[in-house]
């Protein structure tokens, strides 16, 4: 795609106290999982995925989840953050390749 | 679950890997699958006159409750990615005219309203019928002088999905009137028929076969008011042409290319086939 890799998350912006959050992340990507072959060469074609996901609130890791090959295109991730201080949501991709693509929100807590 | 099966010989029993039909009936009300065909439970559309076809159904009705749920929430959904895509598009400046979509058309959501619901259309100019790829490619050639888009590009999907997305929930609605006619009956000619070394034509398996399996599938009535849709067999958002190509190889004939004259005639007449039901792109199926 011509914007590879977008990140989408769907976060609340102000939440209360201890409120049980939903928070729901998918971003582009092709998983390419390493055991397809190239049509054309007959050569496999190099595994790339996102191998790991994360979300950070304020810094701390508060949900993370190792992935691997078989996972489908475009991964679709939902969790739930219980709220504390106002702050930011930061949410991390970790590319097999080394790249990170990262989105980051602010959280209002009152 | 328990159901019985039924095996339906066809014409093409004898070849090896040759499809077979199965019938699948529920035992009970309380032990349902989950597919609405399947359980009684799914909204039809009266047919237009003159169809072949008894009620009209979408594709949706015939999908696990996984696929369903995925094209009923909008972030869940991954053509999204691509409808942000052809939502930046639409106001990017591109071309020897310096102008973008929304230099002339403004406002997506007015001036698109009902018009993806309204292709294939006639071309006064070019005396041809055109689907939507091709009129989105002819504003980029002719008023903007830019490139065209390529086929199955995720421009030209990605575009084609926003601006068909305008027209949600609203019955698809093509005139096969006038000049549009004789696109029309060559299009129905097509989908009659019978093609490829399984000899099978389209109506083989969405008109005569709609609600059987065929292997692990189940047929529906081949509807096109979910296009450009996201398949998860595709792992990303495809053409109706690109649905058409499949659907040709899988009876082992030689699909023609993307935007022909052939496929743009069948879009028309497949269209009329599901005239009056809502258009859902950009709809998830398996
Ligand atoms: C310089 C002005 C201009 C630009 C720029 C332009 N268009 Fe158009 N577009 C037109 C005109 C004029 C028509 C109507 C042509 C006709 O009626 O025959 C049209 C028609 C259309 C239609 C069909 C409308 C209908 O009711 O059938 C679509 C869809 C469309 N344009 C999409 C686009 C997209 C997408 C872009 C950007 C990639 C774009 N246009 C850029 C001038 C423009
Ligand atoms: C051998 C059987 C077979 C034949 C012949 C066949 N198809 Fe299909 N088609 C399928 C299957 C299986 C699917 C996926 C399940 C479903 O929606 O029916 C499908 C899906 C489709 C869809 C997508 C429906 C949706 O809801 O997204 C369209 C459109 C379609 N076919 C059109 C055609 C056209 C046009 C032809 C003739 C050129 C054709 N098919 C011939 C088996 C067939």
């Amino acid at each position: 795609m011509a914007k590879k890799h977008k990140p989408r998350v769907k976060a609340p912006k102000t939440a209360s106290p201890g409120e049980v959050m939903e928070i729901k992340t998918l971003i582009s990507h092709e998983m390419e999982s390493g055991q397809r072959k190239d049509r054309k060469t007959g050569e496999l074609i190099p595994r790339q995925i996102i191998n790991r996901f994360e979300c950070k609130y304020n810094g701390e890791t508060v949900f993370s989840a190792d992935m691997h090959p078989a996972i489908s295109a475009n991964p679709y991730m939902a969790f739930y953050v219980k709220a504390g201080e106002s702050g930011e949501l930061e949410f991390l991709w970790h590319d097999d390749n080394g790249d990170v693509y990262s989105h980051s929100q602010k959280l209002e807590v009152a | 679950m328990t159901f019985k099966t039924i095996a339906i010989a066809l014409a093409v029993g004898s070849l090896a890997g040759g499809a077979a039909l199965v019938a699948s009936y529920g035992s009970s009300a309380a032990d349902k699958s989950g597919i609405p065909y399947r359980d009684g439970e799914y909204e039809t559309v009266e047919a237009p006159e003159g169809s072949p076809l008894s009620e009209l159904i979408s594709g949706y009705y015939f999908r696990t409750p996984e696929t369903r749920e995925l094209q009923d929430d909008d972030f869940m959904n991954p053509a999204f990615i691509w409808m942000e895509q052809g939502a930046e598009l639409w106001s990017t400046v591109e071309g020897e005219a310096g102008e973008s979509c929304a230099s002339c058309h403004e406002d997506v959501e007015a001036s698109m309203k009902g018009v993806g619901a309204s292709y294939p259309k006639y071309h006064e100019a070019s005396g041809k019928l055109i689907n939507l790829e091709q009129r989105i490619n002819l504003c980029r050639t002719e008023s903007m002088q830019a490139e065209p888009w390529k086929w199955e590009s995720d421009e030209l999907l990605g575009m084609t999905a926003y601006v068909r997305h305008q027209s949600k929930g609203m019955p698809v609605n093509v005139s096969i009137e006038g000049p549009a006619a004789p696109f029309f009956e060559k299009g129905k000619d097509f989908y009659y028929q019978r093609r490829g070394q399984l000899d099978m034509a389209c109506a083989t398996c969405h008109e005569v076969n709609y609600g059987m399996y065929i292997r692990a599938d189940l047929l529906s009535q081949g509807q096109s008011n979910g296009f450009p849709t996201y398949r998860l067999k595709w792992q990303k958002l495809g053409s109706l042409h690109r649905r058409f190509r499949g659907c040709n190889r899988q009876v082992r004939a030689v699909p023609y290319a993307n935007g022909s004259d052939e496929y743009v005639n069948l879009e028309l007449y497949l269209a009329w086939r599901g005239q009056g039901l809502p258009v859902e792109t950009p709809a998830v199926r398996q």
